[in-house]
């Protein structure tokens, strides 16, 4: 790894952000509206419920959550068809950059645009609905990492399919994330879901986080069975994506796709 | 012409049933220009992208600084670099903010000072401040032959640098091209369907018809040959009816 080459990459990817009013609104928006809706929602929720008020709580955690994991992945492919939109990819993959430093790069500007965002809710979610998601605690980091590692995973998969297949599958940067919502469990446990889905629902690493948020928000400690589950199952889906990833690359080199990726 | 820097043997690219290259071999000496003349699908930007490891080739060998190219690729494209009409420079981003960025890509010393250094060299130091995306096409080909020759390049691929340029602008280019190879003797590889290019610029032209070199020599070697009054006239001929009889 050279770490000039991940600095320039990221600083690439970090100032067009930074000159970008709506590149700043697109990431701020889109979650704080999401929140609003779902802050909303809770307020109503507590006023017609009898449960405890922690099952409505859920709620606003499981948004909150659910973002780290598609932000992550976001960050990754946007900042791969940013280089595309500008017919700047070619200058980029012709530079000394190595595939990994590619990855690497992105995946931090993931990382940030989560950091962000993240900050961004966990205020608001206190601010409007008294809902403190530092009540998690420490388990909170490894539980967030995990959906972030996760969301890489899926950004190199996405990335890789518009390497590969070129703009017209541009739009399942946006799409793919939310095949993975159903079933891993996001707004509901998994024993909601028919027996026959719930081994396909375990198979996720995200399912095994939001399960153990969901048990630290009813108050049932660090949920270190869970994230182990998460742990091993993302090794098992990095490893796989990450071969994926250089299957498609190495296809796109072999079809000739690479260069023309941004220059038509 | 001393070492060479690039040696292509018997390359061949095909994309299907398309044959975009075939049996392609040439060399390239240090400080030397290369022109790869040839009508849109002749195969000169697929020998290029070989060259910088963007296309695997179906067979035959590519060597760059006398390292295997596919085992090789960062080292090699390390000491190279490249420009296009057809790329251009985050346009969202300030001149000076995108030659940063392609100077920590090449892990280029003294990053500020070479920027410096180029922008004065091309005579753009004023536009350092301004947005890429908003640069006339002039002043966009300067700030991308800037940024190609960050890393002091030893070998320049240049793939239709002055398509979409007015002549005003394309003749400035030249010049700027023959500038820094004076300056810096960098090696280039230059490709074209314009014969005013290759004629002012290369130093040896390798004239390439779907995917094969059919002449290759000084542009003044080839149209002797050919027996034709001047590389377009050749061009023409080749363009519409193939068929060549070479004065032997
Ligand atoms: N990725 C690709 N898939 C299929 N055919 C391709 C691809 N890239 C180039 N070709 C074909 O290969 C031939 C050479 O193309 P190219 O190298 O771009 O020519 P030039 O740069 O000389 O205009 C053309 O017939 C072109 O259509
Ligand atoms: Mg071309």
């Amino acid at each position: 790894m050279n770490w000039s080459v991940i600095f320039g990459l990221v600083c690439r990817y970090t100032y067009i952000i930074r000159r970008s009013v709506p590149r700043i609104i697109e990431m701020l928006f889109w979650p704080v509206l999401d929140l609003l809706v779902w802050a909303f929602l809770t307020m109503y929720l507590r006023g017609i419920s009898h449960g405890p008020p922690s099952a409505v709580t859920f709620l606003l955690g499981a948004m909150i959550f659910w973002d780290v994991l598609f932000r992550s992945q976001q960050g990754m492919t946007v900042s791969f068809l940013e280089d595309v939109w500008t017919r700047n990819i070619i200058n980029v993959f012709v530079a000394p950059v190595r595939v990994r430093e590619f990855l690497a790069a992105t995946a931090l500007v993931g990382l940030l645009k989560v950091t962000i965002i993240i900050v961004l809710l966990t205020a608001l979610a206190a601010a409007l609905c008294g809902f403190n998601l530092l009540v998690v605690g420490w388990g909170l980091v490894p539980l967030f990492a995990n959906l972030i590692v996760m969301g890489w995973g899926i950004g190199m998969v996405t990335t890789a399919l518009i390497m590969r297949f070129g703009q017209a599958v541009e739009m399942l940067a946006w799409a793919i994330p939310f095949l993975f919502q159903p079933l891993s469990a996001v707004f509901y446990p998994v024993s909601v879901l028919p027996a026959w889905l719930q081994p396909a629902a375990l198979a996720l690493p995200s399912t095994h986080v939001f399960e153990g948020m969901r048990d630290v928000l009813a108050g049932g400690g660090f949920p270190a069975r869970h994230l182990w589950w998460a742990l091993a199952l993302n090794a098992v889906f990095l490893a796989a994506e990450a071969g994926f990833f250089l299957w498609m690359y190495e296809s796109t080199r072999e079809k000739g796709y690479l260069a023309k990726l941004g220059t038509q | 012409m001393g070492e060479a820097i690039v040696e292509i043997g018997h390359l061949r690219k095909v994309f299907g049933k398309l044959v975009a290259i075939e049996d392609l071999s040439f060399t390239v000496g240090r400080g030397e220009i290369v022109g790869l003349l040839g009508a849109n699908g002749a195969g000169k930007t697929t020998a290029l992208s070989i060259l910088m490891g963007l296309i695997t080739p179906t067979s035959g060998s590519a060597r760059v600084f006398g390292l295997e190219l596919e085992r090789h690729r960062v080292a090699i494209l390390q000491r190279m670099n490249f420009s296009s009409a057809y790329t251009a420079l985050p346009s969202n981003l300030r001149v000076e903010e995108n030659l940063m960025v392609f100077a920590r890509l090449y892990s280029v010393r003294n990053a500020q000072r070479k920027i410096d250094e180029l922008l004065e060299l091309l005579e753009i130091a004023h536009l350092k401040k301004r947005v890429a995306g908003r640069l006339s096409s002039g002043e966009s080909a300067r700030v991308s032959l800037c940024k190609s020759l960050l890393n002091d390049p030893e070998l320049l691929l240049l793939d239709e640098p002055t398509a979409s340029l007015d002549p005003d602008i394309a003749d400035k280019v030249r010049k700027w091209l023959r500038l820094v190879q004076r300056e810096r003797g960098i090696g280039m590889i230059y490709t074209s369907h314009t014969m005013r290019d290759v004629e002012e610029v290369c130093d040896r032209v390798l004239f390439m018809r779907q995917g094969r070199v059919f002449a290759e020599g000084t542009p003044a070697d080839i149209v002797a040959r050919f027996r034709e009054k001047s590389l377009e006239s050749l061009f023409i001929r080749v363009a519409r009816d193939g068929e060549l009889e070479e004065e032997s």
